[in-house]
């Protein structure tokens, strides 16, 4: 028969449409307006997984986001889910599920025979039973995350996509309950911008979960109804006037997730997932960013689980999940129920039961004279009130089958004999947790109320204030009343008057009795010893768990937590942390005022990496700079190698060519006749104004006042500790205006630090700095007939070398266009970089390569300019520098003006960064010439020597030199200008060791003669 | 997320933002005068208080001007914003 446990009327779901879907490989039916869980429980499906630790059966216990078993795997592929919270999941047509912690199924598993060995796990078996011998971990832990652990990731990419929205209004209202929509109301009503998130598909909250009034026809002195009519009329009434609203967004199946500083919350709206995947458009889900000026916390409360024997037994539940399967689902969860309840909400669920047609055996009920007027109904409809009592232990293999009651005499130890009351479902209600984790995210301090016997708000930090059930107050009629007057007070401090009559609403309420706090159920045998007593179900965690973790020293509440696990998982202690604290607290013999919770940190609920991602994925994740002869390196096939952000060319091979074939033809084109490189990547800053001098002087180590016009000069930045941040070419254009040159890499930083520095230390310096990276193409064109492919394509310039000298700049023409050119070489050859406006940089580029063509002018990338500059001895800040290196240590001192005072100056006089014991950079020249060491290659002196060898420094630049028909390397050695010639030793990680001498740093033409010419 | 009043663009969200570390440390002036200690204390020592801090903040992704901010570092409430060489408020003029 299809759906046996579905009640034949009543409930919000759509009976007239017939959904199908798989579970565990099994087909079932349920209708639109289902959840996953509530269609399995209407098809009579009571094990839904198995524990993580025990293996033992376990069934639906929760109808909401708290639900700490029904963890379903949901989808297969790519849009496969892992832990989807079975309660959550809307049913859609085709929908697969399958449990995720059942192998090999949910009926039989294998793994329950761990129960048997449950005494060897016990809290902090991490820690114990498996980290001793150490050697046997790496086995354990296989065996573990096989037989534990949740869902599966999937493996292929998300085919969704994923949006973000950021927004702003006066007052967000999170919660779409009573008060909540009480609140949006009485806000909205004043003209402010107002936003709704409720994370359930429907606006209502806790009243989708009340009796159908109108099932039974009103009856005015039926608690419940709200200005005389059944709640969700209200409901209907309240969200259409909500919509009417102009200024009013209604926000469904949106969960704010995080209470962020400033009042900046994170709200996860979920846009398709009950649709059939194949019916689904546009985004899945959108993360809505909001910073609101006030808010107004009304996200209810959730009840609180029993401790007592075997209570994760299936067909165990809570009472307000039985009453929403009832209500909302029109469910038969079970054929006969006992209720146990320490407060007067549960026995609404034994109302709503009967009312359904459902033997309620009877409440069991730990006050000894359950009296109020709740009870009386309950009595009064034929059920057995028990009062003074406690179920203490379950029966049942796969579900219940009874439960053992036992009497609480004045200490609420149990006593006398044991009556068993046949019966499939037991609904259990502890009382209630207001769901204060926002408020605690925003910095508030929940307090303890013993009155209500549970933690409520305690006083905000932020704009926030609390109404309704999530304030602890549980009654309908104060929910409303708190929701408007929370909404009023919220829109008048964003600033908004009253507009329009408040409402004061006439609700019934049944007056309910107190609650006695009823945190353990202790058996004979005493509490945590007996039939196992869990507190957090997901994580396995018993009374007895968090009594041995107090007796082991675990004694704070966030201690025993991580020992124990209590509160890992998706539900991050909803159901159990409460109780648990409050078992910790008995044992140490504290109140549970002082005990406290634990931390309340987003996520509220588990929020999918696609929503956090957004769109900023793949090529959105990051931009990408090319040059503007990036078209050009594509049609000669160079290839491409990322620096920052850019793409810069990084060899140019042709056909046939490996990389080393094409980097040593480029090699050697540059030092015998010419190349061209696009350097259009380093960072360009013009700077302007009468003190731009003088700033150069404070923000490089040389001299800059007397530079002439026309002159550049190579300057190295450092920070205040003296270690080398950036280098590179400043030119004079005229008497206050310089034209800076730093490192592809480091052109925006270098460019905040030279503001900072401006802005806040030398404000009085009249000097502008603008960056002009992408405005300048620059073409370098360097080697021995450099000169004249450049003279070829220029006008307006005298290139004889009188005219125009090394680290000179001339202004012209070039191929027609104004040109920068400037006289500079990181080859050391001659060398010219012809600078032109980036439109023109590709006509420019041709020109030279058709002048360059008879002399064999070939482009070359970064590999080559690494091989060039290396063979020179010239570093590049980053490779060669790693953030603790000064000029010193590069044995640059040469560029370090004596006379004046620059940033990071008195650090090279610290004792730290003086003496010659310091890494040096040196050369490393290995004995096999055809060997190349390999960059970040540690140096020791000698590799057989015992462990830990002495470190001497490590290999930071190293190629093969096509020029030299050898290798090259650099490298930081420790003291190693006094090692020169000495021999040192590189181990690789193959095991080999290659055997290298410490040698200048400059391999080629260390006179410098070459540029000179 | 913290919603900054930059004292030229007004409030913007913090990710515009970049963090500049303790204000008012002004740069030694006779820096070769200074002992290793005292040097040191300029470049690396940093007061880390527990309530109101006087903070450098720049709107990188804005106006790219720096300025001050009264930022507790408890509640992360701020409770002023100046502009550089500006005294702090409640520390004269």
């Amino acid at each position: 028969m299809s759906q046996p446990c579905r009640l034949p009327a009543g409930g919000r779901i759509d009976r007239g449409t017939l959904l199908a879907f798989r579970f565990n490989g099994r087909h079932y039916e349920g209708h639109q307006g289902d959840t996953l869980a509530s269609a399995l429980l209407a098809n009579g499906v009571s094990v839904i997984a198995r524990s993580w630790k025990y293996h033992r059966p376990r069934g639906i216990v929760a109808s909401g986001v708290e639900e700490p078993n029904a963890v379903v795997q949901l989808e297969t592929g790519a849009r496969t889910v892992p832990n989807a919270r079975a309660t959550e999941v809307e049913l859609y047509d085709g929908l697969v599920a399958a449990s995720v912690n059942a192998w090999p199924s949910v009926d039989f598993d294998v793994m329950a025979v761990t129960g048997l060995f449950a005494r060897f796990m016990p809290a902090g078996f991490y820690y114990k039973t498996f980290m001793w011998p150490q050697s046997f971990w790496m086995k354990y832990e296989h065996l573990i995350r096989k037989a534990s652990g949740l869902g599966t990731s999937p493996t292929e990419p998300d085919p969704d996509h994923y949006d973000k929205m950021n927004a702003h209004c006066d007052v967000l209202v999170v919660g779409g309950g009573p008060a909540g929509l009480a609140a949006a109301w009485s806000a909205g009503k004043s003209g402010a911008r107002v936003i709704l998130a409720d994370e359930q598909s429907e606006f209502g909250g806790s009243l989708l979960a009340h009796r159908d009034l109108a099932a039974v026809a009103i009856d005015p002195a039926s608690d419940g109804s709200i200005d005389g009519a059944t709640p969700m009329v209200w409901v209907a009434r309240t969200v259409a006037n909500l919509k009417a609203m102009p200024e009013v967004r209604l926000l469904p199946r949106s969960t704010a997730f995080g209470y962020h500083d400033h009042n900046f919350l994170t709200i996860a709206e979920r846009l398709t997932d009950h649709v059939p995947p194949g019916q689904r458009r546009g985004p899945r889900e959108r993360v809505w960013r909001v910073r609101a000026k006030q808010v107004v916390l009304a996200t209810g409360a959730s009840e609180r689980p029993l401790v007592f024997g075997n209570n994760d037994r299936p067909g165990v539940m809570l009472a307000s999940a039985v009453s929403t399967f009832v209500n909302r689902y029109g469910v038969r969860p079970g054929a006969r129920a006992v209720v146990f309840t320490n407060n007067d909400s549960a026995y609404r669920t034994a109302l709503c039961l009967a009312a359904a047609g459902i033997d309620v055996a009877a409440v069991v009920d730990p006050r000894p004279a359950p009296a109020g007027e709740l009870p009386g109904r309950v009595r009064k409809a034929g059920i057995e009130v028990i009062g003074g009592a406690a179920v203490v232990d379950t029966r049942g293999r796969k579900r219940v089958s009874a439960v053992d009651v036992m009497a609480l005499d004045a200490k609420g130890t149990v006593a006398g004999p044991v009556r068993t009351l046949a019966c499939d479902l037991l609904a259990v209600s502890g009382g209630w947790n207001p769901v204060v984790n926002l408020h605690a995210q925003a910095g508030g301090k929940p307090k303890y109320e013993a009155a209500k016997a549970c933690f409520v708000p305690g006083t905000p930090v932020q704009a926030e204030r609390s109404a309704g059930a999530a304030n602890g107050s549980f009654a309908l009629g104060a929910c409303l009343a708190e929701g408007v007057a929370a909404g009023e007070e919220a829109a008048r401090l964003a600033g908004f008057g009253a507009a329009g009559a408040s409402w004061a609403p006439t609700v019934v309420d049944v007056d309910e009795e107190p609650i006695v706090p009823l945190w353990a159920v202790a058996p004979r045998e005493g509490i945590g010893r007996g039939p196992k007593q869990f507190v957090d179900l997901q994580n396995d965690v018993g009374a007895a768990d968090i009594l041995l973790a107090a007796r082991e020293g675990y004694q704070l509440l966030e201690l025993a937590k991580r020992y124990t696990a209590l509160g890992f998982g998706t539900d991050q202690g909803k159901l159990g942390n409460i109780n648990a604290m409050a078992i910790l607290a008995r044992a140490l013999g504290n109140d549970i005022a002082s005990t406290g919770t634990t931390t309340f940190r987003p996520n509220y609920t588990p929020v999918t990496f696609g929503a956090i991602a957004g769109r900023d994925l793949g090529e959105r994740f990051e931009p990408v700079r090319k040059t503007a002869l990036h078209a050009w390196h594509e049609e000669r096939g160079a290839l491409f190698e990322n620096v920052g952000q850019w793409k810069r060319p990084w060899y140019f091979p042709k056909a046939g060519e490996a990389i080393h074939d094409a980097v040593g033809r480029e090699c050697r084109a540059v030092r015998n006749g010419v190349g061209i490189m696009d350097a259009s990547t380093l960072g360009k800053i013009d700077i302007q104004g009468p003190d731009a001098a003088t700033f150069l002087d404070w923000v490089y180590t040389n001299a800059w006042t007397k530079l002439g016009v026309g002159r550049c000069r190579y300057g190295l930045m450092l920070d205040e500790n003296g270690m080398v941040m950036d280098d590179g070419v400043t030119t004079r254009l005229g008497e206050n205006h310089f034209l800076m040159t730093t490192t592809t890499g480091g052109a925006a930083r270098v460019m905040a630090w030279l503001e900072r520095w401006l802005q806040t230390e030398w404000p009085e310096l009249r000097v502008y700095l603008t960056s002009v990276t992408d405005q300048w193409a620059t073409a370098a064109v360097a080697g021995p007939a450099s000169r004249e492919v450049v003279q070829a394509v220029c006008a307006g310039i005298d290139f004889s070398p009188a005219a125009f000298p090394f680290m000179a700049c001339r202004e012209g023409a070039a191929a027609g266009v104004p040109a920068r050119v400037m006289r500079i070489s990181f080859s050391g050859e001659l060398a010219f970089e012809v600078n032109v406006c980036a439109n023109d940089a590709r006509h420019v580029w041709e020109a030279l390569m058709a002048a360059g063509a008879a002399h064999g002018i070939t482009p070359y990338g970064t590999e080559t300019m690494h091989v060039l500059r290396a063979e020179k001895g010239f570093i590049i800040v980053g490779q060669d520098t790693d953030g603790s290196v000064t000029p010193v240590d590069l044995g640059m001192d040469r560029v370090i003006a004596r006379g004046k005072d620059f940033i990071g100056r008195r650090s090279l006089a610290r004792a730290g960064t003086t003496g010659d014991d310091r890494k040096q950079w040196v050369g490393l020249l290995t004995e096999d010439p055809m060997e190349v060491l390999p960059e970040g290659g540690q140096v020791v002196a000698d590799a057989r020597a015992p462990v830990p060898v002495p470190m001497l420094g490590h290999v930071t630049s190293s190629y093969f030199s096509a020029n030299l028909g050898r290798s090259i390397a650099l490298g930081l050695v420790k003291g190693g200008r006094k090692r020169m010639g000495e021999g040192v030793e590189v181990p690789l990680a193959d095991g080999r060791t290659l055997r290298a001498r410490v040698a200048s740093p400059v391999f080629f033409d260390p006179e410098g003669v070459r540029q000179n010419v | 997320m913290l919603l900054i009043d930059c004292p030229w663009c007004g409030p913007r969200e913090q990710s515009e933002f970049a963090y500049g570390g303790e204000a008012h440390i002004a740069r030694p002036v006779d820096t070769g005068a200074l002992s290793d200690e005292a040097w040191g204390d300029y470049v690396f020592m940093r007061t880390n208080p527990r309530g109101p801090h006087l903070e450098q903040w720049v709107h990188a992704y804005g106006c790219r001007r720096w300025f001050n901010v009264r930022r507790d570092t408890v509640t992360y409430r701020i409770t002023a914003v100046y502009k550089p060489g500006e005294a702090p408020p409640g520390y004269g003029a």
